[in-house]
């Protein structure tokens, strides 16, 4: 039975370099503080950080999986609010909860987020889903 | 910065993107996700941010996407893309508002398959001071 409160199980999501090239070639993003580290440091970020969109399809597979596939979701939205990390030779996580904010008829309606190394990346989140 | 003219305006691509099933595989390899048969929910951005970009371009415009950070995104998903769809793009301007020098835009960007509306997506951007 899923009502209002259920907690969706918390799940881990790796990235790294390799993630973000992947990404990049998949999204026709090719923005180079993606993945030239000595580029995102002369803009001032700290080191190279993750595509917000990718972070944001992580949490979009997050939902698809509790969903039962893609094609279950028919809103999602959500907020970057710092940027993931991602040195070189490290996998850093993404860790994605949720839980159901509304049930109406055939939707489901959960609030996510996700931290990385601890601070909070991504919020303000909800995806509507079909049963 | 942006030219008050442009807010509430749409734009329209000049031409239809075509999904290839190639496409989807690639976005879903990322994700680890195995059901290819339809495009993952966010997939609609591989079309619409660079549409949008090309789109809004336009100088008259007056968007400096050079600045541009994302601050907001959100997606009505009408029915998930597939391969063989071939898209259509249009962007509007919906709001848009200065704060301590930063501009805050929200870009709508529809995708339609001929006269079917697909996918609209809002992406908020941050034209940083």
């Amino acid at each position: 039975m899923i009502d209002v409160g259920t907690a969706l199980e918390e799940k881990v999501f790796y990235l790294d370099r390799a993630m973000l090239k992947a990404y990049a070639n998949a999204s026709g993003d090719q923005n180079p503080i993606h993945q030239n580290e000595d580029f995102a440091k002369a803009v001032g970020l700290p080191d190279v950080i993750a595509h917000g969109m990718l972070t944001m399809a992580l949490v979009g597979k997050y939902v698809s999986d509790w969903a039962g596939g893609s094609q279950k979701v028919t809103q999602f939205s959500g907020r970057f609010m710092k940027p993931v990390i991602v040195p070189a030779d490290q996998k850093v996580d993404l860790t994605v909860t949720g839980n159901v904010v509304a049930v109406d008829g055939n939707q489901i309606t959960l609030e996510l987020s996700a931290t990385s190394a601890g601070v909070k990346v991504f919020g303000m989140s909800q995806a509507v889903i079909s049963k | 910065m942006l030219n008050p003219d442009s807010v509430g305006r749409t734009f329209h691509g000049a031409e239809e993107v075509t999904v290839t099933q190639s496409h989807i595989d690639a976005f879903c390899a990322v994700l680890s996700e195995n059901d290819t048969t339809v495009a993952p929910p966010t997939f609609a951005i591989r079309i619409t941010l660079a549409q949008s970009q090309e789109i809004l371009s336009n100088p008259e415009i007056g968007l400096n996407w050079t600045r541009v950070v994302h601050g907001d995104q959100r997606f009505e998903i009408k029915r998930p893309i597939v391969a063989n769809d071939s898209l259509k793009c249009s962007s509007t301007i919906e709001s848009y508002k200065v704060s301590d020098g930063n501009e805050f835009v929200v870009i709508r960007s529809d995708l339609h398959a001929d006269a079917e509306l697909v996918v609209s997506t809002w992406s908020t951007l941050v034209v940083r001071a």
